[in-house]
């Protein structure tokens, strides 16, 4: 029996600590990926007993029923009745509770039972149980269930070994699930109040610490208050932490560019090693501090039980966008970057408010775009005083702003009355108890988005960044030739024949070649624009350069198309990814190029008219 | 009375949940969690626009629901009761 495998299903409650259980039995051993044609996460790993048997855990999505009401929670209801397809049914269940919350845990525990296969409970949490003074009865408690009970302490070392201990012995028979045992709400509820007036005494509903600070946290006007300083800080860390280990990725990889084509002769190939695959890596590793100091954030306030907070205070408002209050922080993370925000969505549970978030989420002003913003508004809009406070510059910089957020409302809005699916979703949010993260969680999370975010998209980003790269290298230029080289690539092909489709916008065909590079990364736009104008760097020079050949109506359409375009491929690469759709890319490609077309063109337009 | 209408930390007791419309998923989830018949609930905080969600104390647990939500729940106060 010693060498055999034992399948082992984890499930419980939302907020029962059974993602920091698997943590704890299964360290760093874990394997993330999907389920078999969904977008459900799939977290396995494995851990050897100390009998030698090898346990392989599977941490399945939280629920509060197995009356499942999403695809999450279906997977969980399949794979735990052995309906799912291409899961193998588990040996073992071992469902958590936590040991502070078991009125709304243990009907859980009760229906899992019903399903007649082998059950562990574990009581989770029983540090934090015991020092608010609850006590439970834990051997009256197991002969009432009839399955095995142990205590864990999820977050404590060792804080697993009695479930170990348990689940390495001999696998718990099953009683026979008797006819009346299938019961209905109202029974089940009626038997958790037996349980526990049977076996728990409970001094106080809640814990003191968490009535106190949700005094402060849901204040209607403290509260946000507070919302405001903790956002304002995590923006502050990812400019100062995030942007400068970003800059100095970027120029690393281009030092390390240019010592290794030093080494090779001049041609093709050092170009294709330096500018597409040294330039490349370098665009797609620095979207990695970023994402990582936002995740760090984004974790902790989950951890901490803080984000359910603030869906809480903010849920009225994007409700009224047709969003939900979970849909504030990644959103409020693509300013920095929409692709931590993209993959932030997954602690949204409803499918379609997911999607809708992620929809939109391109349209927050990211901080790519800011170099954009920086030259056009630098060498166009003077710096004037209006009304004597403000700067004229500045205004304009908050207008781009607002119109991404003003375009994303609308977008919410249009989506919200256009879509078939008009039934209700609901908010039914729990807010947990408050909780200090453990630093291992937080690192296993790190880990898990950082290497998602490597692995998956490295190779699509880093192959669109050569093909880019192609594009406005070949063909070299001929014998003699007095324009920039990128003139007579495909690119400045390209660029000219899109120049028909943007010349009702004000774009000539110089800013028509900029929009290519500027798919791989809208920052780049600067420098594209830095070698078609032939100055280099792209300092003061480029704004005059600019100031000189296009006019004030391009420019400022240049802007708003900036603000709404459907660029940068790695957003749309995230896309994919976490909604496994082509359609869905095709969707935020297709509606923002209608958008900041429309808005460019009513720009462009007003503005050559009153010019 | 419905749970949305109760004002915030007056005691009150469950009386059942209502389906909205025939299978209703909103309601059953409702009484999943714990929302049944003879159930002690409060309101313990209310959102900044409007008081829209409320926050409800239900057993050892609390959760946001939106006014919709809770306009499915019928709730007494003790002192009617």
């Amino acid at each position: 029996m010693s060498a055999s495998t034992l399948r082992i299903a984890l499930v419980g409650n939302p907020n029962c600590g059974k993602t920091a259980l698997f943590n704890q039995l299964t360290g760093g051993r874990q394997k993330v990926a999907n389920y078999a044609g969904v977008t459900v996460e799939r977290k396995e790993g494995r851990f050897t007993a100390p009998s030698g048997r090898v346990l392989q855990i599977l941490d399945l999505p939280g629920t509060y029923s197995l009356d499942a009401t999403s695809p999450d929670e279906q997977i969980t209801r399949d794979v735990c009745a052995g309906d799912f397809p291409g899961e193998a049914p588990p040996d073992l269940i071992v469902c958590v509770a936590d040991a502070t919350n078991l009125r709304l845990h243990l009907r859980f525990v009760l229906e899992v039972k019903q399903l007649g296969r082998p059950v562990v409970l574990a009581l989770n949490m029983m540090d934090t149980a015991r020092q608010r003074g609850i006590r439970i009865d834990v051997a009256e408690l197991q002969r009432r269930l009839g399955v095995p009970v142990v205590e864990t302490v999820a977050v404590k070392r060792d804080g697993a070994r009695e479930l170990i201990a348990r689940v390495d012995g001999e696998v718990p028979v099953v009683a026979p699930v008797a006819a009346e045992d299938a019961a209905s709400h109202a029974d089940l509820h009626a038997q958790v109040r037996e349980l526990l007036a049977a076996t728990v005494s409970m001094p106080r509903a809640t814990a003191e610490i968490d009535d106190a600070l949700d005094r402060w946290a849901l204040h209607p006007v403290f509260g946000l208050l507070i919302l405001a300083v903790v956002m304002f800080l995590v923006f502050q860390a990812v400019y100062f932490v995030g942007k400068p280990i970003t800059d100095a990725i970027g120029d690393g990889f281009g030092w390390m560019g240019e010592q290794v084509s030093a080494w090779m002769p001049a041609g093709p190939l050092q170009s294709l090693v330096n500018d597409g695959l040294f330039g490349g890596l370098g665009t797609v590793l620095g979207f990695l501090p970023e994402i990582l100091v936002l995740f760090l954030f984004i974790i902790v306030l989950e951890e901490s039980g803080y984000l359910p907070r603030a869906a809480f205070l903010l849920d009225r408002l994007m409700l009224s966008v047709g969003l939900t209050g979970r849909s504030f922080i990644p959103l409020l993370s693509s300013f920095a970057c929409a692709i931590p925000g993209i993959m932030g969505t997954r602690s949204i549970t409803d499918p379609r408010d997911r999607l809708a978030t992620i929809l939109i989420a391109p349209l927050m002003t990211c901080s790519a775009r800011l170099p954009v913003y920086a030259l056009l508004i630098g060498a166009f809009i003077p710096a004037r005083r209006v009304l004597g406070v403000f700067n004229l510059p500045g205004l304009v910089l908050f207008a781009l702003y607002l119109a991404g957020i003003l375009g994303a409302m609308l977008v919410g809005w249009v989506m919200k009355h256009i879509r078939r699916d008009k039934s209700e979703h609901a908010l039914m949010m729990e807010l947990p108890s408050y909780r200090l993260p453990k630093l291992r969680d937080v690192a296993i999370g790190l880990y898990e988005r950082g290497m998602i975010f490597i692995k998956r998209l490295t190779g699509v980003i880093l192959g669109l960044t050569v093909l880019m790269w192609f594009l406005s290298t070949f063909p070299g230029p001929p014998e003699g030739a007095t324009q920039p080289a990128i003139e007579y690539s495909f690119a400045g092909y390209i660029g000219r024949a899109l120049q028909y489709v943007f010349a009702p916008i004000g774009f000539n065909w110089q800013i028509s070649l900029a929009l290519i590079p500027a798919f791989a990364a809208r920052e780049t736009a600067v420098a594209a624009l830095a070698t078609v104008y032939l100055v280099g760097g792209d300092g003061g020079g480029l704004g005059e350069a600019l100031a000189g050949q296009i006019s004030l109506a391009s420019a400022l359409s240049l802007l708003v198309w900036f603000a709404y375009a459907p660029q940068c491929m790695s957003t749309l690469a995230i896309i994919k990814r976490e909604t496994d759709s082509w359609r869905n890319v095709a969707i935020s490609f297709g509606y923002m190029f209608v958008m900041a077309y429309a808005a460019s063109f009513i720009v462009y337009q007003v503005a050559r008219m009153l010019s | 009375m419905l749970l949305s209408d109760l004002p915030k930390g007056i005691a009150a007791v469950v009386d059942g949940v209502h389906d909205a419309h025939a299978t209703d998923p909103i309601a059953r989830r409702l009484r999943d969690l714990g929302f049944v018949d003879g159930e002690p609930v409060r309101v313990v905080a209310t959102g900044p626009m409007g008081g829209d969600p409320v926050l409800i104390q239900i057993g050892y647990t609390r959760f946001a629901l939106r006014k919709a939500e809770a306009a499915r729940v019928m709730v007494r106060t003790e002192q009617a009761a």
